[in-house]
């Protein structure tokens, strides 16, 4: 079973992550990955187990802390998912634009919905909020209400 | 000084190319477009934040309406991923009807792109027919729904809405006559010289190109990525049918519009085979309203490409968390590649050839005055003075444009 190659070969390169894996069904593994593992495990997935389509980035308020799972595809449908936590007190994750183009979109999108800081991103626009969306206002953030941002000057413009 | 050879364009976010707003900053010598940038957002609506605040039912019509045409794709993409975390079963008649809407959504959203893209090459006799052609399949979408767009078959655990005997026959009528039609469009596609040269080598993406972005869809697969969700990942009811994916390595938009005729052919073929295998038994089962602790990730071939949902539940009837990955935001990276180096006049059919949809990808907050409490009125000036501020934010300056136009004029 592919699925369960995969869980071999990580847990067998990184016996850290030995509890961690699930496989919720079938194509679908789970992985919750310690931050100082995570680009050593992306890599793996990517160089060794074909695993190297970034699908998309979703970001998580997990109250105490950010979750960032980045979903990555291989070959036969199988989708693993990579997910880290970061304290939420100066979160910040290193851009994977250098390798997956496409993490652009997803990155700006941490950025600007929940206030995670991203380290080497390429210079352009912000994504997806207008450009006078007023600072410090992170709509995904748990303890974020609609009329905070409503009612500051231009929040309806741009 | 600045350079006398390059002028500096803003296209959009209101343009004529597209219904939907979007801006491109591109930057020409010439005819040639030199770069170009893409600032996308004037569609965020916070539906993945509204996702939050609302039951997983209400959250199916909210994530419907992500897109007017694929509609059905949003909204099962969606319900997969409840329907994993809740441990739901659904009946095999619901499957098989949600596969038949989706190869009905797939045929109306290609012909309306073949009309767009006519549309956009002058090819207004394409455009005329091929969206009278849409007709048959709006009108049997409404027929067994009750609406051309957003179908609202969907509810946790099942469908809404069986189909009868004399609808499934209905179906299979009118598909002998899209197939009839669509036969022509393939043959204009093969033969006609003008539509031929006309997009051949424009917006020109490799395949390696391809894979790096990681665009998606007929796109992609019009460029050698022989990557179709339907297959690589079955889900509804395609891993027992029969169809292949069809891709080609134009790599350019003829090669994407091959794709989509190419296309509809391989769903006709799917729809007869889903309409004769129609399962009997019950279309939904019951669903609890609370959905345990959980998460999934659900992936859908819509008409565009990949979308990809990803739902996590906290035991109660709110999901915890929301994320839309809509196609064309995994595609429009790649339309900054396609229009460098081509001409400006290229631009609205490169565009139009991702078959983009701005309101899913900027899915994500619409704001109301609490201060007044109503909307914000401008007149005229205001507008004129907030464009031009506008555009000088994004490094424009009209009065500098025009001056800078009629110099070189004089210099010529």
């Amino acid at each position: 079973m592919q699925e369960e190659t995969i869980q071999q070969s990580l847990a067998g390169r990184f016996p850290a992550l030995a509890g961690q894996i699930r496989l919720q069904r079938s194509r679908r593994v789970w992985v919750e990955v310690p931050l100082e593992l995570f680009h050593p495990v992306l890599d793996l997935c990517a160089d060794s187990l074909d695993v190297n389509i970034l699908l998309t980035i979703t970001g998580l308020d997990e109250g105490e802390a950010f979750g960032v799972i980045y979903h990555m595809a291989g070959p036969g449908g199988i989708i693993v998912n990579l997910k880290i936590r970061l304290p939420k007190d100066g979160a910040s994750i290193r851009s994977l634009t250098p390798r997956f183009p496409s993490a652009e979109a997803y990155e700006r999108e941490l950025k600007d919905l929940l206030g995670i800081e991203v380290t080497g991103l390429p210079e352009g626009p912000r994504y997806p909020l207008p450009d006078k969306w007023p600072d410090g206002q992170y709509p995904l953030r748990k303890d974020w209400k609609p009329d905070a941002a409503g009612s500051e000057e231009g929040g309806t413009h741009a | 000084m600045p350079d006398q050879d390059s002028v500096k364009i803003p296209v959009g976010p209101q343009h004529p190319s597209l219904k939907e707003p979007e801006s491109f900053l591109i930057t020409l010598r010439g005819e040639k477009i030199t770069s170009a940038s893409v600032r996308m957002g004037y569609n965020h609506r916070g539906v993945e934040k509204g996702a939050e605040g609302r039951t997983y039912t209400q959250d199916i019509y909210l994530v419907e309406r992500i897109c007017g045409i694929c509609s059905h794709a949003h909204a099962t993409c969606f319900i997969q991923a409840v329907e994993e975390v809740a441990g739901l079963e659904v009946p095999r008649r619901a499957v098989y009807i949600r596969t038949l809407m989706a190869e009905l959504e797939r045929v109306h959203s290609h012909l309306l792109w073949l009309g767009v893209a006519g549309h956009e090459i002058g090819f207004d006799t394409l455009l005329m027919y091929s969206w009278r052609d849409r007709e048959v399949v709006m009108d049997l979408l409404a027929e067994i729904s009750g609406n051309r767009v957003n179908y609202s078959m969907n509810t946790l655990g099942g469908v809404r809405r069986d189909l009868s005997r004399g609808q499934l026959q209905k179906i299979l009528k009118d598909v002998d006559v899209l197939e009839e039609r669509t036969q022509t469009y393939i043959r204009l596609a093969q033969e006609e010289i003008t539509l031929i040269r006309r997009l051949s080598d424009v917006g020109v993406v490799t395949h390696e190109d391809a894979v790096r972005l990681a665009i998606v869809g007929p796109t992609a697969r019009a460029s050698g990525v022989k990557r179709d969700t339907r297959k690589d990942d079955p889900y509804l009811a395609y891993g027992e049918l029969d169809f292949d994916v069809v891709w080609n390595e134009h790599c350019d938009v003829y090669g994407r519009t091959l794709v989509r005729v190419g296309e509809l052919m391989e769903s006709y073929k799917l729809i007869r085979q889903i309409v004769k295998a129609m399962p009997d038994g019950p279309i939904t089962v019951k669903a609890p309203r609370k959905v345990p602790a959980g998460e999934a990730i659900s992936r859908y071939e819509a008409p565009r490409g990949e979308d990809v949902h990803y739902v996590r539940g906290n035991g109660t009837e709110k999901p915890e968390r929301v994320k839309v990955r809509a196609p064309t935001l995994a595609n429009l990276q790649a339309v900054s590649h396609m229009l460098q180096d081509g001409y400006l006049a290229d631009m609205p059919i490169v565009i139009a050839a991702i078959d983009p949809c701005f309101s899913c990808t900027d899915r994500s907050v619409t704001l109301n005055r609490l201060d007044t409490g109503g909307r914000d009125t401008s007149d005229w000036s205001a507008l004129r003075k907030l464009g031009i501020e506008f555009y000088r934010g994004l490094g424009v300056d009209f009065a500098g444009l025009n001056r800078q136009l009629s110099n070189s004029m004089r210099r010529t």
